[in-house]
């Protein structure tokens, strides 16, 4: 046995997850050694540069392909695409966390959230101008976790990543000032199904290395070549996807997504609903393309099926939401099976241009759905944001920018013309027409129509209702969450009239190594 | 004169004057309506010097304009008309500013305990709406034109919901989501074609005259015919997909209710033209047999509802159901007659409903309420008004004179030869027509003076003061005994009514009894498309059977 050897790191490489975990070590250090009063301006330059960092050095580093770190990581055109969708996402939520002009206590975050709910101590708190500020450095983690998991290349590293994203988000979902039962309750679910999704991965992980003897992807995909598909692998293969799609929120393994984006504070379900995403179906591409690639008579039907059944679920059960939260957890459900339609259009010899489309669907929608759920802190009451539909009746009269904002943000989800969702929808149905899944299709378009109801429905109360006479009020934001309602509505815009250049890059990094 | 973008102008321009309006103060509502009157003007006379720039007896599509939009799509903002599309952006250029001055005194729907919403997104909307249409008919790329398909359905959403009667939401919603899913059915088609092209061209595309010379599998074809024309029917609407529409008609503003079956519906007949049969020959010809039994059905069934309804709206969008039968049955029976008598009957369509929706408009305003009960005797108080309101009525019902005489009679002679029984069949909606048409005039018009627009005769004094309904209760007025002497107090056509109708009018005349501009306008598209599916469009033009004379010739 010789000694270990340490591995070969390209740190160029890795710069952007550098940025991100170093800007998280240095938040770490920033609540213990910064002076409170000084602590969240602090915090959230660090995070904002970390993510923002990240950002930059993802586009400095595109046309890289390179395998580092012992093969365990893959700096490829998809990883570093999804890294920067990520970074994006993340800078644009942090500045969603950092908001202080609605909440009147200056925070949408409760100041220490192990206080028993409905105490006396607790009834302070929230009320109590005390700011949380070790939201930035466990946002930072989750981000850090997001942008290693779609770089994997190992599943053990997978496995790590996905553990690194996940339990700063259960504690996050735990943290809101209001409803802090809901919150909890929200926190907890969250961990106990999080953690069950985990072990059916790391289950997997097990068969597939007893199936294959390798925990890389590439050696994978060589048992795959040259034994075909044992029970054992095939079995492995499915825990592994369980787990995945429990992180993408797919259904049948969605059932913890309405309730903690309802009880998590709005602007930690707009992170997850965005970032989340990305980075679970970040790592499902790599795993059913890298490993099993060459064996897509295993995962291409148990796809299929998953998202038939996601698009089905999200939008008839999104008909009978009653809570806008809910009801676009319900549409980020239906969302998922729109994506799985993307994964499957990868043709039989690895062509095709679902790795693409579905990247630039991720993009999209995580910009568009972070909006949506950025305009729903503006919408308050008493208790804090409004989000039963009835109090959104009338909305337009009140303020007409807000209702058509959401609008616009509701149209792009429907996958109107002219927004990011519609060139999302038809980059993912044209790949998956491609490679003959046009049954798939026409499911997807009668869900998209079933869907539309829904988001309809908010608009018909906003702009064709009576307000109620002690309806909520809209908040005038500060300038952290108008520069995101700006830059994603901007965005959805974008990408919807003129998306040439975006489409191209995804194209060009739609080329995965290892 | 011909490298002036002219299409691109009709596009951008309404476009522009709905921004403006919409940035207004909603306080400026007199600025913002006469802002979007001299826009839409604008846009009547740019579709005019369209037409003269545009070469009867040239290539198929002129004045076109083409860039590339999204390269990773092969898309391309193409856009280009032919004798079809140019006639439909004529109707568009006509009707808007009517329909502006038809409108120019509505307002929103009253909310009690609540003031009174401006009209200014109303004004935005319609010349939105306007720039959107456009789009639509001049688009020659399938994926602009399913583009401007789908972004047409926002601005007549918030049309109808927002101006629209007491059941707008209802109404706003199914018309959207009928509208959404025939057109998500349709992209499932566009983006099917466009793999079909990739495969056989080596590159996918979406230019219409690109995917004209794609060989089809004849089974795949039916496939993406089906996706087009379930789109189409829910559009132009064919029973059985025409429920949404007696609702939408209904319950939208007048202004918008013009639109919606005048051009907005034209689009699904229009696209039977464009795009399913040139596309698809072969599927067009296999399921032509199916299609002519659901247009005829919607003939007959569509026009025994419009003689039961008690609703003069949606009397009126029954009719236009019964008309859209007529439309279907002359694009499927594939000669160039019944085909040339289609597209005429869409223009002749739009212009004949449009007065029929704007004149009882202006019967609704005056009584407020939209019940055939609750009106009677109008014509003798109004006779400007019923005269109009007769008018209207009888190009509805196509008497010899009228345009759509002329439109009705092609598409029955053409289809006579080819499809002898279903043509049979249909000629008894004309019947129908008569009966619908006549009997709302004769009640609302005619015979004792009754219903909601009845006043003491005190009151009658001061002929400005006109008593609004209290709901449907108006005709329940009639059966409690009068007191006194009670008179109606119905004011004649004001100048602003007069001078809207008038130009609707004249085309009713005029087209009725010559046509023959029109035809020598379409016909080369026509006879283009019916080469297309490989039917020989039999060398001369119809004459027009109005032509010959002052017209009612028999």
């Amino acid at each position: 046995m010789g000694a270990i050897e340490a591995p070969d790191l390209s740190y160029a490489a890795l710069a952007p997850l550098l940025f991100v975990f170093g800007a998280a070590c240095t938040g770490v250090l920033v609540e213990a050694f910064v002076p409170r009063a000084v602590r969240h301006p602090v915090q959230v330059a660090i995070a904002l540069v970390g993510t923002i960092g990240a950002l930059v050095a993802t586009l400095l580093l595109a046309g890289t392909e390179e395998i580092t770190a012992a093969g365990a990581l893959a700096v490829d055109g998809p990883a570093l695409f999804l890294q920067g969708t990520i970074a994006v996402l993340g800078a644009l939520s942090v500045l969603l966390f950092s908001e202080r002009a609605l909440d009147p206590a200056r925070s949408a975050f409760v100041a220490a959230a192990a206080v028993p709910a409905g105490s006396v101590r607790d009834r302070e708190l929230a009320t109590s101008e005390r700011v949380q500020t070790e939201i930035y450095p466990l946002a930072t983690f989750a981000i850090g976790g997001m942008m290693l998991f779609t770089a994997a290349n190992d599943l053990l590293i997978m496995f790590v990543a996905l553990e690194v994203l996940s339990l700063p988000l259960y504690l996050l979902c735990g943290l809101a000032r209001r409803r802090r039962l809901l919150s909890q309750e929200a926190a907890v679910k969250y961990f106990l199904l999080g953690a069950f999704a985990s072990a059916f991965f790391l289950y997997g992980l097990a068969l597939v290395y007893g199936a294959t003897g390798s925990v890389r992807l590439s050696d994978v995909r060589v048992a795959v070549v040259t034994e075909g598909g044992s029970a054992l692998m095939v079995l492995g293969l499915g825990l592994l996807v369980v787990g995945l799609m429990f992180k993408a929120s797919v259904a049948p393994f969605h059932s913890w997504t309405p309730d903690v984006y309802q009880g998590a504070p709005t602007a930690v379900t707009a992170f997850m609903a965005a970032a989340t995403k990305v980075a679970a179906f970040g790592a499902v591409l790599r795993l059913l393309y890298v490993a099993f690639g060459t064996a897509d008579w295993t995962w291409r039907p148990l796809i299929y099926a998953l998202a038939i059944v996601s698009m089905v679920v999200g939008a008839v059960l999104g008909l009978t939401q009653t809570d806008v939260k809910r009801m676009l957890a319900y549409s980020s459900i239906a969302h998922a099976g729109f994506l799985l339609t993307g994964v499957i259009g990868l043709g039989p010899d690895g062509t095709g241009y679902g790795l693409a489309a579905t990247m630039f669907y991720l993009l999209a929608y995580g910009l568009t759905t972070l909006g949506a759920f950025g305009l729903l802190t503006l919408v308050r009451d008493g208790d804090g944001e409004a989000t039963h539909l009835s109090q959104w009746a009338g909305l337009a009269q009140r303020s007409p920018l807000v209702a058509a904002l959401m609008s616009f943000f509701l149209l792009a989800l429907a996958g109107i013309p002219l927004t990011s969702g519609f060139t999302g929808k038809f980059a993912v149905f044209r790949a998956a027409i491609e490679v003959g899944a046009w049954p798939l299709v026409v499911t997807a378009l009668v869900a998209s129509a079933i869907a539309a109801f829904f988001y309809l429905r908010v608009i018909v109360l906003m702009y064709f209702s009576d307000p109620a006479p002690d309806g909520p009020t809209v908040g005038v934001p500060g300038l952290p969450t108008t520069i995101v309602l700006a830059v994603t509505a901007a965005a959805t815009l974008v990408l919807g009239v003129l998306p040439g250049s975006v489409l191209d890059l995804a194209e060009a990094a739609a080329v995965f190594v290892g | 004169m011909s490298d002036v973008p002219w299409l691109v102008l009709m596009i951008a321009v309404p476009a522009v004057g709905a921004a403006v309006v919409a940035a207004l103060p909603a306080a400026r509502e007199a600025l913002a309506r006469q802002l979007a009157l001299a826009v839409s003007l604008l846009v009547l006379l740019l579709a005019v010097l369209t037409t003269i720039a545009f070469d009867p007896g040239g290539d198929r599509f002129q004045l076109t304009t083409a860039v590339a939009w999204i390269p990773d799509f092969g898309v391309e903002f193409a856009l280009g008309v032919d004798g079809i599309a140019l006639s439909m952006l004529l109707l568009i250029g006509v009707l808007v500013p009517v329909v502006v001055g038809a409108s120019w005194r509505d307002t929103p729907m009253p909310r009690p305990g609540r003031p009174a919403r401006s009209m200014t997104a109303f004004w935005a909307w319609l010349l939105l709406l306007e720039s959107l249409m456009v789009g639509v008919f001049a688009a020659t790329d399938v994926f602009l034109f399913y583009v401007f398909f789908e972004a047409m359905l926002v601005p007549m959403y918030f049309l109808i919901g927002s101006f629209g009667g007491p059941n707008r939401q209802y109404a706003a919603v199914k018309f959207f989501l009928y509208s959404l899913l025939g057109g998500l059915v349709m992209l499932a088609s566009v983006i099917g074609l466009y793999v079909v092209s990739n495969s056989q061209l080596g590159e996918g595309t979406f230019a219409f005259d690109a995917l004209r010379q794609l060989e089809i599998d004849p089974n795949v074809q039916k496939l993406l015919f089906a996706g087009f024309f379930l789109a189409f029917a829910i559009k132009a609407p064919l029973v059985p997909f025409h429920t949404w529409l007696p609702d939408s008609g209904a319950e939208a503003p007048i202004g918008g209710a013009v639109l919606l079956v005048g051009v907005l519906d034209k689009v699904g007949t229009f696209g039977f033209l464009r795009y399913c049969l040139p596309l698809f020959p072969d599927a067009s010809r296999d399921l032509a047999p199916w299609v002519l039994v659901l247009a005829v059905a919607g003939i007959i069934y569509a026009a025994l509802l419009a003689v039961g309804q008690s609703d003069m709206k949606r009397l009126v969008s029954y009719t236009s159901i019964a008309h859209f039968g007529f439309i279907a049955l002359g694009i499927f029976a594939f000669t160039t007659e019944a085909a040339t008598g289609a597209v005429l009957y869409m223009v002749n369509h739009g212009i004949a409903t449009g007065l029929l929706f704007i004149v009882v408009g202006m019967v609704i305003a005056r009584g407020g309420s939209r019940q055939i009960r609750d009106y009677g005797g109008l014509a003798a108080k109004a006779p400007l008004l019923a005269g109009v309101f007769l008018l209207a009525g009888l190009a509805s019902l196509a008497l010899p004179g009228t345009n759509s005489f002329v439109s009705e009679f092609l598409v029955l002679i053409g289809a006579f030869p080819t499809r002898p029984v279903f043509t049979i069949i249909a000629t008894v909606g004309i019947v129908l027509a008569a009966l619908y048409v006549l009997l709302m005039y004769q009640r609302v018009m005619h015979g004792p003076p009754r219903g909601v627009l009845l006043v003491d005769e005190d009151d009658a004094g001061d002929g400005e003061t006109l008593r609004p309904a209290s709901g449907t209760g108006g005709a329940t007025a009639v059966l409690e005994a009068p007191a006194r002497a009670r008179v109606l107090a119905v004011r004649d056509l004001s100048r602003r009514e007069i001078a809207v109708v008038t130009p609707l009018v004249a085309l009713i005349l005029v087209l009725g009894v010559y046509p023959q501009p029109l035809i020598d306008l379409v016909s080369p598209a026509v006879e283009a498309t019916m080469t297309d599916i490989g039917v020989d469009p039999g060398g001369s033009t119809p004459a027009a059977p109005g032509s010959t004379g002052t017209g009612g010739t028999d």
